[in-house]
């Protein structure tokens, strides 16, 4: 096991209850070190309950919560090493940066000139060297941000946790500060353990992604793995976008099964999925459209969004409404149109019912 | 961890061998103890024959032992916090059954010259012991496994617990014991008779020419004075926010005044006006040859007393209420084509409904509670809160009485207090959100306004004519009889021997006894009151909800109550403290608690949680947060519990009336003397100085906290919300 390095973070059966209503059911968890691992799901799916778990900000009802290998289930957040960037910042806004990144090595009683080296050490690692003296409030919002990682590294911490960092910068900086995380998370080869409910954030840093869902974990995976073998129609419907489509599963063998869907066999990859009723993900791009009488499903075009690196379709077919994006072509296919909706069977995908 | 406990540990330990553990006459800094014949430490006692303070020092050795000796830091908590929990619980029951001579609880198994000698009161030894107990069984609760723990907000838990079990609980308990008292025992037969009897819940004057009881007076007068000045509020909050009336500054002083204003000095100013010898009286009687009546001196005088101090505090209540009406509900319904009366009618007066039905039963518990008008003008009209006064020192005392005057005027209060929290608690309809609201609100249709007019400004006049009688009467010799100019109260009451520098006024004594006093209370109401609201609005704890109730029960129990259960309580062993200046500083902590606690709940809810969650996963124990972080950002917050604590120190009345003694008099209580014998024009002109004193305590704050406030606001906003 791995659990014993410095920075891991494992749960036992956690449950987190608030008094009748379970936050967290028996959740076990293993995060390796120097990985950034993101929680991901819908809102109120229990990943900042998990995150505040981490850092101590709440106590597990049940099960055991370790780190680096110490059971710290019944420490206080003061006495783990873990630090945290929030959502909304949380700078002191009586305290200068400099005094803001410092305040946690004060408070272990670092020797001051100590500590303001090591602080003005953090905030050039952000990029903010220089800015010291300033208060929080004669910053941007993405410089902000920034003096808040820097508080949290300078502590050394075995893990680094984040929650939504991102939510109040614009959608540009946004972009900007997460690859700049990543950086300075590898460069360090930090723990990480980040919460957002934005999936595309998600995959653009994480190393493994832990999918939540009504107070339980979804599924675990690299962004690729949740990508194209979502282990569920949840996981599927919210990484990314697909389409899902009742299918009958008549045979599974070495990780390919054969549906009928509308009537026609496909052949799709897709590992330990049992006979019977099941449900076909297509990812809008795997699905090809052509002129009717082409075999596929037949449809008609009921919106059509010219994006100009691609368009985006809406076709009504016998089972259902299908989203689908396709490159720009010479001839589009308007809104009235009668279609034929290819199948690419190696992109696709069942899942269970 | 292990250390914090041990440094408590001996620190007690030295409590029980060196100090005192009995209240000494001398005081503490006085060393004759050592040197009197009994050696009266923890210690000496017990090797003297006093046993029975033995388990407190045996507790504080045996914790200290398992601290040093058990490895395994769960266990070695959980046994230490037996321990100390254990000499705590003999401390108390020693201190409660062996008092003075006389019967106690046990009699049988308790023999013996020394036990029947007695003890005295707790002194330093047993405060020392008391409080490293405390803190040794909390500091092991944090460690004891719980996984909740934080040594620091246990210890204030448990401290606060304690303070307020001991301060507001113990002593009402005493007078629910007293009212079973009858002579030579208890009865509970007797108890209901006397509770319900027909001089307290009397309805004789409706139906009849027999006066009605003082409970069903207090009653009556209580929902009278809720009605009138939820009205009165009401009209000055709509022309303050709904009209372009342009004094509104005025109307801003109104809300200051009651709080600067000793509670009966408004019944002075009535009789200065409308009494047998008063200005109006003497005007109507010379004009229109009307006779002189006495009616100010009975219910309708503390009713019209009873407006002009409580309505500012309903106008507080309401102005909030009323600009808490979203403006968008209002422009809403004007765009839905409705006339300014439908929308005042049918939009905004319902949602202003519990905000009316709050300041109805605020002004409905200021009434009943209210001491000091009364005593001053309801000689014609007896209330629970005065004639619980005359129980304890009319000529025939009876304190059992008094406790069952206590009990019924309790009952009322907590009724009201409760159903304020129950019923309001869950319901507003206040519409204030995060979101900005930039619209408008309605004014008001013109006969609205005419009535809130009509209504407001006579009043506003009115006020205004009392306040300018103290003035005034505090320069005149004899009110009504003589009006020429004169500076005699003054000097008599503040006069100065120039040329041997003494302070020859009567004054003097109780002016700075009560300066010293308050300025001593202040600061602690505002440490327990801001330490409270941080554990109600920051942490989380099993028992919050009761610890919340507690802790703002004291507002719902009259001074007058606290006063009597307070003579009831440490008028004798364990705790003895009557007639000290201790007990004044204590009574002022706990009844203005409340205070506090609601000024640091809204200041803390400003706040952004996250802060604290900041400092603490940096590594910052809750100590250190609460230092460097919260208390730097709740500046004006602490400013204004600690005016607010001072000057309600100096206007109290009615507790603190019981609890005087000749050495440490109180201002207020002075002023009441001397209205009992008739000396107004002294009273007023004491009450003025006290006025004038206050105002610019309040001023002072003004300034200080204007100038923090600014830029405290910005900092917050900018941090916490970045563009």
């Amino acid at each position: 096991m791995t659990d014993t390095q410095t920075g891991s973070v494992r749960f036992e059966g956690v449950v987190k209850k608030y008094g009748d209503v379970t936050a967290l059911k028996k959740l076990d968890l293993a995060i390796e070190p120097g990985r950034l691992v993101t929680l991901l799901g819908p809102s109120g799916c229990g990943k900042t309950t998990t995150l505040r778990l981490i850092a101590g900000l709440e106590m597990a009802t049940e099960g055991k919560i370790f780190i680096g290998g110490e059971n710290v289930t019944h420490l206080t957040a003061t006495y783990r090493k873990v630090s945290m960037v929030f959502q909304s910042y949380a700078l002191f806004p009586h305290m200068s940066v400099r005094e803001n990144v410092a305040y946690g090595l004060t408070v272990k009683s670092v020797p001051k000139a100590e500590a303001n080296e090591r602080a003005e050490q953090g905030l050039e690692l952000v990029g903010l060297a220089g800015f010291g003296d300033r208060l929080p409030s004669e910053l941007s919002g993405g410089q902000q941000q920034r003096v808040a990682v820097a508080r949290a590294i300078v502590l050394e911490p075995e893990v680094l946790l984040l929650d939504e960092p991102l939510s109040n910068l614009d959608a540009k900086l946004r972009r900007h500060v997460r690859e700049e995380i990543r950086q300075i998370q590898q460069r360090l080869g930090l723990t990480a353990v980040y919460v957002t409910h934005d999936q595309e954030e998600a995959m653009a840093v994480s190393d493994n992604i832990i999918v939540m869902n009504n107070a339980e974990i979804a599924q675990i995976g690299t962004p690729a793995d949740l990508y194209e073998a979502p282990s569920s129609a949840f996981i599927a419907d919210f990484i990314g976008d697909a389409n899902l489509l009742a299918c009958d599963v008549e045979k599974s063998t070495e990780g390919v099964a054969t549906a009928v869907l509308d009537g026609q066999r496909y052949t799709v990859p897709s590992p330990g999925i049992a006979k019977g009723a099941a449900q076909m993900v297509l990812r809008p791009h795997a699905l090809n459209l052509g002129a009717p009488g082409q075999p596929g499903l037949k449809g008609e075009v009921t919106y059509a969004a010219y994006l100009g690196k691609e368009i985006q379709y809406t076709v009504q077919t016998d089972v259902g409404s299908l989203f689908i994006i396709a490159p720009v072509q010479a001839d589009p296919f308007k809104q009235g149109d009668s279609v034929s909706v290819g199948i690419v069977e190696d992109h696709a995908r069942i899942v269970a019912a | 961890m292990k250390k914090t406990v041990l440094i408590w540990l001996a620190l007690g330990l030295a409590g029980f061998v060196l100090l005192p553990w009995h209240m000494t006459d001398d005081g503490l800094l006085d060393p004759s103890w050592i040197t009197d014949g009994v050696a009266a430490t923890g210690l000496f006692g017990t090797l003297a024959g006093q046993w029975w303070l033995a388990p407190a020092g045996l507790a504080l050795v045996i914790a200290m032992i398992l601290q040093l000796t058990v490895a395994e830091p769960v266990k070695r908590a959980k046994l230490t916090l037996s321990a100390s929990i254990a000499g705590l619980f003999f401390m108390a029951m020693q201190g409660l059954i062996i008092v003075r001579a006389g019967p106690r609880f046990f009699e049988g198994l308790l023999t013996g010259d020394v036990i029947m000698a007695g003890q005295a009161g707790m002194g330093a030894g047993a405060g020392i012991c008391a409080v490293a107990l405390l803190f040794a069984a909390t500091i092991s609760l944090s460690q004891s496994g719980k996984g909740q723990g934080d040594a620091f907000v246990v210890s204030t838990i448990g401290l606060i617990i304690a303070l307020v079990g001991i301060f507001v609980f113990f002593p009402v308990i005493h007078i629910l014991v007293r009212a079973f008292e009858v002579e030579g025992g208890y009865s509970l037969t007797e108890f209901f008779p006397r509770l319900f009897s027909a001089d307290i819940w009397g309805l004789g004057c409706l139906i009849g020419p027999r006066s009605c009881g003082v409970a069903i007076n207090s009653l009556f007068l209580g929902v009278m004075a809720g009605l009138g000045t939820t009205i009165l509020g009401l009209t000055f909050a709509l022309i303050f926010t709904r009209t372009d009336f342009r004094a509104k500054k005025f109307l801003r002083i109104l809300t200051v005044l009651p709080i600067i204003t000793p509670p009966f000095v408004i019944g002075l100013a009535l009789i200065l006006l409308f009494g047998r010898a008063g200005t109006v009286t003497e005007f109507f009687a010379d004009m229109l040859g009307w006779e002189k009546t006495r009616w100010v001196y009975g219910f309708w005088g503390v009713y019209f007393a009873q407006l002009l101090s409580f309505t500012p505090i309903a106008f507080l209540v309401l102005i909030g209420v009323v600009q808490g009406v979203s403006p968008s509900m209002e422009e809403a319904s004007q765009t839905l084509d409705a006339d300014r009366w439908q929308t005042f009618r049918f939009v905004s007066l319902p949602l202003m409904r519990p905000g009316l039905a709050n300041a109805f039963l605020l002004g409905f518990i200021e009434s009943i509670a209210d001491f000091g008008n009364p005593l001053v003008l309801g000689s014609g009209y007896e209330v629970l809160s005065t004639e619980i006064f005359f129980a304890i020192v009319g000529s025939v005392a009876d304190p059992a009485k008094a406790a069952i005057l206590a009990i019924a005027l309790l009952s009322l209060t907590m009724s009201a207090f409760i159903a304020q929290r129950l019923w309001l608690g869950k319901k507003s309809y206040a519409t204030i959100t995060g979101k900005a609201d930039s619209g408008q609100n309605a004014a008001l249709n013109p006969v609205l306004k005419g009535f809130c007019y009509a209504i407001a400004l006579p009043w506003a006049a009115l006020t205004l004519i009392v306040y300018s009688m103290i003035i005034f009467g505090s320069f005149v010799k004899l009110w009504g009889y003589n009006h020429s100019f004169t500076f005699d109260h003054y000097i008599r009451a503040f006069g100065v021997d120039f040329a041997n520098w003494r302070l020859t006024g009567v004054a003097w004594d109780s002016y700075f006894t009560t300066l010293t006093i308050s300025s001593i209370a202040a600061p602690l109401t505002a440490i327990v009151g801001l330490a409270t609201a941080y554990l109600l609005v920051r942490q989380k704890f099993v028992g919050k909800d009761a610890f919340e109730f507690s802790t703002m029960l004291s507002f719902a129990i009259p001074g007058t109550v606290i006063g009597v259960s307070y003579i009831m309580a440490f008028n004798f062993p364990p705790i003895e403290l009557t007639g000290t200046s201790i007990i004044l500083i204590i009574v002022f902590v706990f009844r203005n608690m409340p205070v506090g606690v609601r000024g640091g709940i809204a200041a803390m809810s400003q706040l952004d949680k996250s802060l604290d969650e900041a400092s603490i996963t940096l590594g910052a124990n809750s100590f250190t947060t609460v230092r460097r972080v919260i208390l730097p950002l709740m500046g004006p917050a602490i400013l204004a519990a600690l005016t607010y604590s001072f000057v309600r120190a100096i206007t109290s009345v009615s507790a603190v009336i019981f609890l005087v003694s000749a050495k440490h008099n109180m201002a207020t209580a002075f002023i009441v003397g001397r209205v009992e014998n008739g000396e107004f024009g002294l009273a007023i002109a004491y009450s003025a100085v006290l006025i004038v004193t206050m105002l610019a305590a309040i001023l002072l704050m003004q300034l200080l906290v204007g100038t923090r406030r600014l830029r405290r606001t910005d900092r917050v906003q900018q941090a916490a919300k970045p563009a």
